[in-house]
């Protein structure tokens, strides 16, 4: 603003400015300080950890032997497994059925369609934490407790937020599309495979990144079905360290910047969908 | 070569029907072809068909376990035995009664507290960074990441933070405040540390809220403002202040219903040890620990009701147009 408008003249320049600035610095070294030291933990060995202080420098900035340790006796290399396993399954799942539920509630005229998106819409006010007493059973009855398939079908089908990314954004499609189509003779699934789908490609962007990054760090879900430790995802396998690493800071260190990193890698090259996504899913 | 000829019936056939929205009712000749597929029972099956999956999803794994808990909650089934025990109120009178069950509800109020502290905070950096700033990019990166991060890996860092002779005391030390304090020692020290935890991790989310809702203000206002000689604080309280109302009502349920709901940081931090259980730890613990689905279930309908009785409140204090949804 300041490089389009001179500053209003009664005011001094100065103070203000830079007292705005100082806000962001505290702010950023507050969020910063905390991640870095794990990182440094994470690069000095156990005599180092124990012996200096917080803040101190690792001697040593290429030691990974902890990232090593982190990968063998951690089993991350499973759980990475796993959680890629997951997630290809449940993002793509929630893509298709998402978008097919928004096609079937915008685009057609049906007695029950009020009940349907009420069905759908009421469900958003339930949140998940609290049935999981009862949907554990659910899950148990159909013989899914502790495979990879039980966090699939409950990541798929418990996503409304999707449904309405896609529903906002279908309602942008000219019908008379469908219609052109209709009268060449394609019938409703041609329809959808051949034109909508393909030009939902910016919704299910921000479906996939949004759904993929919850999935990825989600906790409760892997912790409640998947106990068995060959069924560890990243966030289970990684709440393990705590027992048999106890207080080996510079392990347990390594194992959360195995995490974080993807994480980092994945900010930095679509911030800009991820800001829109999040804004968008939290909103809807 | 049949497409153009398809194209042409087409066209003609768009012209016969009018008018041709998808609300069209047919009104002409049944002899038609589009027509008669219209009234076809394969035709009146087709949305069913694309909603088939995604209803069995939504209702086996949302409203089967609603009612389902709602059932359990009056039985004092242990989650594991095929016989059960009708019991009526008395999950719900223990909750009420029994203290120590009562008692996880106060530990909500750090948390809502700190949701108010993060929505300040929030709103005060979105206000910041919504004028062009040197480095505003950066800023916004970097107030945001946290909310991406891993909650385990949270949990890990802010152990380590709050360790003794860890992040925090070191930090402490440099400014010459020894302190030999054990943060998460004591129940009100560990709630206010693991609230401020959540402060950390969800800050990023309400900034970025209310950082889109304030750029989508369109700037000849600030300037007609600046010409009349509004100054920043009435450019807020008049421009911004209302056109951020409905996001920092949504936000505003959010923690709320958030506070209520907290989990992982507590549960991965301290295990709930020393005073800071929270509700649905609470409620995990008692479902699979020690197998009292029955008043685990109890307890979920509660923390459930709550949460509809909130949302009620909010929905009937500010109407959002966006409820109605189709």
């Amino acid at each position: 603003m300041t490089a389009l408008l001179p500053a209003p003249r009664r005011r001094r320049p100065g103070i203000g400015p830079v007292l705005t600035y100082l806000s962001l610095i505290v702010a950023a070294s507050v969020v910063l300080i905390p991640l870095v030291v794990v990182l440094l933990t994470s690069l000095k060995t156990s005599r180092e950890v124990a012996g200096g202080g917080a803040l101190s420098l690792p001697d040593d900035w290429l030691n990974l032997g902890n990232y090593a340790t982190a990968f063998s006796d951690g089993k991350m290399l499973t759980a990475f497994g796993n959680t890629a396993f997951i997630l290809l399954f449940s993002v793509a799942g929630t893509v298709v059925i998402g978008s097919m539920t928004a096609y079937a509630i915008d685009r057609f005229d049906f007695k029950a369609r009020k009940l349907v998106v009420a069905l759908f819409l009421i469900a958003t006010l339930v949140p998940g934490v609290t049935t999981q007493v009862a949907t554990f059973q659910v899950v148990n009855s159909f013989g899914l407790f502790d495979t990879r398939w039980a966090p699939i079908l409950l990541y798929m089908g418990t996503d409304i937020v999707s449904i309405y990314i896609f529903l906002q954004f279908i309602r942008g499609i000219p019908t008379s599309l469908d219609e052109a189509a209709r009268l060449d003779g394609a019938n409703a699934f041609t329809i959808f495979w051949r034109i909508i789908f393909p030009l939902l490609k910016p919704a299910i962007a921000t479906v996939v990144i949004v759904k993929g990054i919850t999935v990825y760090n989600d906790f409760y879900i892997p912790f409640l079905y998947m106990p068995s430790e060959e069924h560890g995802t990243i966030s289970t396998a990684l709440f393990r360290f705590k027992g048999p690493f106890g207080a080996h800071w510079e392990n347990i260190s390594a194992g959360a910047i195995l995490v974080i990193v993807p994480t980092l890698i994945a900010f930095l090259f679509l911030q800009r969908y991820i800001y829109n996504g999040f804004a968008q899913g939290a909103t809807k | 070569m049949t497409k153009t000829t398809n194209r042409a019936t087409a066209h003609s056939a768009g012209t016969a029907v009018s008018p041709p929205g998808r609300t069209a009712i047919p009104s002409g000749p049944p002899a038609s072809p589009p027509r008669s597929w219209r009234s076809h029972p394969l035709r009146r099956a087709t949305p069913w068909l694309f909603l088939v999956v995604p209803l069995a999803l939504l209702i086996t794994f949302t409203y089967v376990p609603v009612g389902n808990m709602l059932y359990y909650s009056f039985t004092d089934w242990d989650g594991v035995s095929p016989t059960r025990n009708f019991t009526g109120v008395d999950n719900y009178k223990q909750l009420f009664t029994r203290p120590e069950l009562f008692r996880v509800f106060f530990v909500s109020f750090y948390y809502l507290a700190a949701s108010v502290v993060q929505i300040a905070i929030a709103l005060y950096f979105a206000t910041v960074l919504s004028f062009d700033l040197r480095f505003r990019n950066f800023f916004k990166g970097i107030l945001f990441f946290p909310y991406l991060i891993n909650g385990v890996a949270i949990g890990f860092v802010f152990l380590y933070f709050f360790q003794d002779g860890g992040t925090l005391d070191s930090v402490l030390s440099w400014f010459g405040a020894d302190t030999g304090h054990a943060w998460l020692g004591d129940p009100e020290s560990a709630n206010t540390s693991l609230a401020g935890v959540s402060v950390w991790r969800f800050t990023g989310l309400n900034f970025v809220l209310f950082l889109g809702a304030i750029q989508s203000i369109p700037g000849e206002l600030y300037e007609a403002a600046q010409l009349d000689g509004a100054s920043r604080w009435q450019q807020f309280r008049h421009i911004i202040a209302p056109s951020i109302k409905p996001v920092l009502s949504l936000s505003v349920i959010l923690a709320v219903s958030g506070s209520l709901a907290v989990f992982e940081i507590p549960y991965i931090m301290t295990g709930g040890a020393t005073g800071t259980s929270t509700f649905v730890i609470q409620t995990v613990k008692l479902a699979f620990q020690f197998n009292k689905t029955g008043l685990a279930s109890a307890a979920a309908v509660v923390l459930l009701l709550i949460i509809l009785l909130i949302t009620w409140i909010q929905r009937r204090l500010v109407p959002d147009e966006r409820v109605d949804l189709v």
